[in-house]
């Protein structure tokens, strides 16, 4: 294992890109990801990875490029943000529904318009229903370590889905961290030579990609996709048990941090889970019984170990970095209390839609947030079911 | 869900993806089915110069030793595109409505055409 060192979150990923040496790269830049692109395109002209590099000209053509090579067989990659995503898009659902392997880190930022370039989960909430896996990560250690799971996860034969890989717009990509990398050849060791399952180029068991497929077949094909998602459950967490092998970091569905004897908790993703563990601690000091899951895996929802996690929380707080624009809650709150519905009465849960935009949410807003939680449970009334936190009235 | 559907494989026994695993078995499929006109031809028009084995795009012109026999009607889907292109008038479309269909005139094949 290499030695800790000091790196940006895009720098991170980028170098989980060289270490995992691609044979296709198909990618367009877009802030915040610029970097990622940029980065990688100069280990290809430096003749440091083997990668065949695409220099498309969207995104759209970056995903069908990225698709294209990954149906002839290669391990292929492409990385994007925001609406780089939604150009894509698509595609993105082509790839899901071709089974094909892709790994995709994004750099989460708003969805225009009004246009925007800084952090939140519009771009990949808009992405969660496509068939794709979808990790989230609290910093660049996290981001950087599941890249790498994630291409094992997606490669599986029980699985063959696309993942996606979730890092925070600048507050992450361009922050400069210490992380620990892995060294080349244990990230070798670790994912393997690739095989792929079908390849177009393969002679010997011919192959047609994306063939038309009506009303008596389709259904069957998306239903397959629900057991590639069925089988993600039990892979995503045999490949974290690997990981944490060879690293001592442990990765499974999510987090759980000071939970056991919680009475208020909050669930979000990325890095806002970072301060809220802060948070945590400073009302632990005050005997007040708080304690988070900084979820990992959106997609697929990890409804069973979420219903055990959460079973004795009296009040739930549900940190949503998106809308979904329904007036009905954020996309994490909808899943969440479709999760959680059978707990009935006994687990008050709210939901706080805050940071879009880049918004900043701070140590004292997520202790604030904490003490409204506090209330509901003193009070066991939950006076606003949707809040808009931070935002100016 | 329509009895043929139901009599087909499930989710556990295709491949995925929608991924056709098996070279040429666009055979199988019978587009045939689709037609409501036929192209009749006639062999004492043809010259036999093979341009609607050419222009065919569902390769349904029957040819034997270089001479065309014949329409395979499980795969002609009716276009039409060889009935317009022949020099000698040897092709000709006729409506699939059975009362318009001369069995004993032409080489139709009924069975084939409903498989
Ligand atoms: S195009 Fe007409 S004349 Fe030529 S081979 Fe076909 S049927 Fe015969
Ligand atoms: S009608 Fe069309 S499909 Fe049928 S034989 Fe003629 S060209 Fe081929």
């Amino acid at each position: 294992m290499s030695e800790q060192i000091a790196l940006t979150g895009n720098e991170a990923l980028a170098l989980a890109m060289k270490q995992i040496n691609p044979d296709v790269v198909a990618a367009y830049p877009i802030t915040p990801q610029t970097e990622v692109v940029q980065l990688f395109s100069q280990f290809v002209a430096d003749g440091v990875v083997d990668t065949e590099f695409v220099t498309v000209e969207s995104e759209h053509s970056a995903m069908s490029a990225t698709v294209g090579a990954s149906a002839g067989g290669a391990r292929a990659m492409t990385a994007t943000s925001a609406n780089g995503l939604a150009l894509m898009w698509e595609i993105v659902y082509i790839a899901a529904s071709t089974r094909l392997p892709i790994v995709m880190p994004v750099v989460n930022r708003a969805l225009s318009g009004p246009i925007n370039i800084h952090c939140d989960h519009s771009d990949a909430m808009g992405a969660r229903d496509s068939g794709w896996l979808q990790l989230f990560g609290e910093n660049a250690q996290a981001a950087y370590d599941n890249v790498i799971q994630a291409l094992r996860i997606a490669e599986h034969r029980d699985v063959m889905l696309p993942v996606m890989v979730n890092m925070d717009g600048f507050i992450i990509s361009h922050a400069v961290e210490n992380i620990k990398p892995l060294a080349d050849q244990d990230i070798r060791d670790f994912i393997g030579e690739y095989q792929p399952a079908y390849s177009l180029l393969d002679p010997d068991q011919t192959t047609t990609y994306g063939p038309l497929d009506l009303q008596d077949f389709y259904f069957e094909h998306k239903r397959q996709q629900v057991d590639g998602l069925e089988h993600a459950l039990e892979v995503v967490l045999d490949i974290g048990r690997e990981f944490y092998q060879l690293t001592g970091r442990d990765y499974g569905y999510f987090e759980k941090y000071r939970l056991d004897d919680a009475e208020i908790a909050l669930i979000g993703l990325a890095s806002t889970m970072g301060t809220a563990r802060e948070a945590v601690n400073n009302l632990r000091k005050e005997g007040i019984k708080a304690g988070l899951i900084n979820l990992r895996l959106f997609r697929p929802f990890p409804v069973q170990a979420l219903r055990e996690a959460l079973q004795d929380i009296k009040v739930l707080g549900v940190m949503d970095r998106a809308d979904t624009f329904s007036l009905n809650g954020g996309p994490l709150f909808g899943e969440i209390r479709n999760t959680l519905f059978d707990f009935g009465n006994k687990l008050k849960i709210v939901n706080y839609i805050y940071g879009l935009g880049g918004r900043d949410i701070n140590l004292s807003d997520l202790e604030g947030i904490f003490r409204q939680l506090l209330e509901v449970k003193e009070n066991g009334k939950v006076k606003q079911l949707v809040n808009y936190y931070g935002v100016r009235e | 869900m329509s009895k043929e559907d139901n009599a087909k494989k499930g989710w556990r026994d295709i491949p995925i993806g929608g991924l056709i695993t098996e070279s040429g078995n666009a055979e199988k499929y019978h587009t045939g089915s689709w037609r409501i006109k036929r192209p009749l031809w006639s062999r004492e028009k043809c010259i036999q110069c093979l341009f609607c084995w050419a222009y065919c795009p569902d390769l349904a012109i029957e040819v034997e030793d270089g001479l065309v026999i014949g329409v395979d009607y499980a795969h002609c889907k009716g276009c039409g595109i060889c009935a317009n292109q022949c020099p000698a008038q040897a092709l000709e479309m006729i409506s699939e409505d059975k009362s318009d269909v001369n069995d004993d005139k032409a080489e139709v094949d009924h069975e084939k055409k409903t498989e």
